[in-house]
């Protein structure tokens, strides 16, 4: 758990993302839908942040350009000092591959493949050559260095989101995120999950992005951008961000006195 | 690029869906093994046809009588005029008559009933003289042939075509024994060695006699002027450039000779022209078995396409996946094509082995009392599995461009 991956581009000290007057529109039929209305935002290397928003406010969308799997329809986003609006298909992917880890709501690991296959999925069509190491390296790194031959419906939802993250972080992106991670998840899994992240953002200075609707959640980091009907509505501050680790201590500590206390009234 | 990893990937989506896969290959084999067997059938027969005129001898050059008009203009079949006549013969035998042939042998055919002791077969009786067994290729398997007395003094001696010999005298002691034809007894001065094969004009079920003794004894045949006819008059020539000389010489001899002005009442062909005409019906026959099976083929590749069609729509969330990991399009477009092209390849090679398998259980089967007999020729083999590979690239590629041009959220959403 406590490996740490090396992130190269740390020692740069400019913004990893800007995004400026970024807009979005959708035609649904003879209707025009205006998911973002002109996005501002700046997010710093080794930054954790949440973005929140109930549904239809645009904040999936801010996401999935974010993370370069739609293009805005005006206004530009630099990421990682690439100007990414006028890139085409394969030049997304590139980005994709090359700067961006993504970790969804419903894992979307590939079915009947394991996970060690799963992880070096990203490095087969970034090119790379060594994979095994480097998917072994991603999947210790989650702890779940025992279970890299399972497949995905031999794994529980907590540790299925851990082989997510592995291939999300397998080819050492500038940001890692994640649309909703725990939203299919329990309590006690989600805040282990927010305990990874914390961890990689802390100990591997890993930038972490990621989507949620659960306040909760949502405080386990030290920004939150709140996004409203496609504009940000406010760039809130985390003072005390709540800690995973010590909430998980917390709780195995709740649930060793509770089953004491059930054994002693036995 | 990455050929390694999209065999693979391709590799195992086919064996995710062993049951859909082999159903689809199921195609592709049956498409292949019909071109293989139809086409060793067809080529089969092609061979012993090709190998029954060649066992005829070798630069024969063949004048039989051309239809002769009667009256009302009914053309008879060829060979029925009886136009042709054994003065003709001995014309083109004298030395130095027809350029360039080495021996020419006249022959009469008839049908009749042999019978010896309780034994009795109804064959082809052909009268030959002594130039005949070298012409035809024949080999004497027991006795000798006729000599030159026997056939100037018109003597009853025969020789018998192996087959014959096996009927009348199945003890194989044919030689010295005598036997009846149209009610004279004649001798078995020979036997003949097998030339092997069967089907039309079986070349050993045969019976010969002098040709004199055939023209006095056996035939009347006469020609409208009274002269003694003969049904084909072989011609051996030096070598295969000297065939078309002897055509055209032997051709002006009997025109002069038959005094004709109009149409020949002769026809000559060489073995090559019978060959060649055979070889077009043939080659026809086969052509139209190969175009069948190819439809199969066509068909095969037809629910390839269909499969990888329903497959890009089964598998849109997983392209989402691979997009956003960072696939590009002609990754996508490679998985899909490769998988196509393996299937069919696949299906293909397992055609080609049945293919082979059943053109071989078929070989030698009885068909209307001939054997079937079948040949796979490498190229046949060679070509079906290439079109079975190049049938799976072409219908894989409308699937793989649609999976290629997936929106990556829009495939991630999908349910």
């Amino acid at each position: 758990m406590t490996a740490t991956l090396p992130i190269p581009h740390l020692v740069r000290d400019q913004p990893v993302i800007v995004i400026h007057g970024v807009t979005k529109t959708y035609t649904m039929g003879d209707q025009t839908v205006h998911a973002l209305k002109g996005i501002d935002c700046t997010i710093e290397r080794g930054e954790m942040v949440a973005i929140m928003g109930p549904s239809g406010s645009g904040k999936s969308t801010l996401m999935n350009v974010i993370g370069c799997l739609d293009v805005s329809s005006a206004g530009s986003y630099e990421l990682d000092g690439v100007s990414v609006g006028a890139l085409n298909d394969d030049q997304l992917a590139d980005i994709r591959s090359g700067k961006i880890g993504f970790v969804f709501q419903s894992f979307n690991l590939l079915a009947r493949t394991s996970a060690l296959d799963n992880v070096q999925l990203p490095l087969v069509y970034a090119g790379v050559k060594d994979r095994k190491p480097r998917a072994m390296e991603a999947l210790t790194r989650v702890g779940l260095g025992d279970r890299v031959h399972h497949k995905p419906n031999e794994l529980s939802g907590g540790q299925q989101q851990r082989v997510a993250i592995a291939r999300a972080i397998v080819n050492r992106p500038a940001i890692l995120l994640a649309d909703e991670p725990t939203g299919a998840l329990d309590s006690r899994t989600s805040e282990e999950i927010m305990a990874l992240f914390q961890s990689l953002n802390k100990d591997d200075g890993m930038t972490v992005i990621f989507v949620t609707h659960e306040k909760d959640i949502g405080h386990h980091t030290g920004r939150i951008i709140h996004i409203r009907d496609g504009a940000v509505q406010a760039d809130e501050r985390v003072m005390h961000p709540l800690v995973a680790a010590d909430i998980l201590r917390d709780l195995d500590r709740a649930a060793a006195e509770a089953e004491a206390a059930e054994e002693a009234a036995v | 690029m990455r050929m390694r990893q999209n065999l693979g990937i391709a590799w195992d989506g086919i064996r995710a869906n062993k049951l859909r896969s082999s159903l689809t290959m199921l195609g592709m084999i049956i498409g292949v093994a019909a071109v293989i067997v139809l086409m060793s059938i067809g080529t089969g027969t092609q061979a012993s046809i090709t190998s029954r005129i060649s066992s005829l001898g070798s630069n024969l050059v063949f004048v039989r009588p051309g239809g002769a008009p009667i009256q009302g203009g009914v053309r008879q079949a060829q060979g029925s005029a009886g136009s042709l006549t054994f003065e003709d013969a001995q014309v083109l035998a004298a030395p130095g008559a027809v350029p360039g042939a080495l021996a020419v042998a006249p022959e009469t055919a008839t049908r009749q009933q042999l019978v010896a002791g309780n034994l009795n077969t109804n064959t082809n009786i052909r009268g030959v003289d002594e130039a005949y067994l070298d012409v035809r290729n024949y080999e004497m398997a027991e006795g000798e042939f006729f000599t030159a007395t026997q056939l100037s003094t018109r003597a009853l001696v025969v020789v018998l075509g192996s087959n014959t010999a096996a009927t009348l005298f199945p003890e194989g002691d044919a030689v010295g024994k005598n036997l009846r034809i149209n009610r004279l007894q004649f001798r078995v001065v020979g036997t003949l060695v097998s030339k092997g094969g069967s089907g039309f004009g079986n070349e050993d079920d045969v019976a010969m006699v002098p040709i004199t003794t055939s023209l006095t004894r056996l035939s009347q045949q006469r020609t409208n002027q009274g002269q003694r006819s003969v049904s084909t008059i072989n011609i051996k020539a030096e070598n295969d450039k000297s065939v078309g000389l002897i055509k055209e010489s032997v051709a002006a001899i009997l025109r002069e000779r038959h005094r004709l002005q109009g149409e020949d009442d002769f026809t000559v062909t060489s073995q090559e022209d019978t060959l060649a005409t055979l070889n077009q019906v043939t080659g026809v026959m086969t052509a139209f078995l190969g175009s069948i099976a190819g439809i199969s083929l066509l068909v095969g590749g037809i629910g390839i396409m269909n499969i990888m069609l329903v497959s890009v729509t089964e598998r849109t969330r997983e392209i989402g996946i691979r997009k956003a990991v960072g696939a590009k399009r002609r990754d996508i477009l490679a998985q899909f094509l490769v998988e196509a092209t393996m299937m069919s390849l696949v299906g293909g090679g397992l055609g080609l082995g049945i293919g082979i398998l059943i053109s071989r259980l078929v070989n030698g089967m009885q068909l209307n009392n001939q054997p079937l007999q079948t040949v796979v020729s490498p190229d046949i083999a060679i070509l079906s599995v290439t079109v079975s590979a190049a049938v799976g690239l072409f219908f894989g590629i409308y699937p793989a461009v649609q999976a290629s041009k997936l929106n990556p959220i829009q495939a991630l959403r999908y349910e």
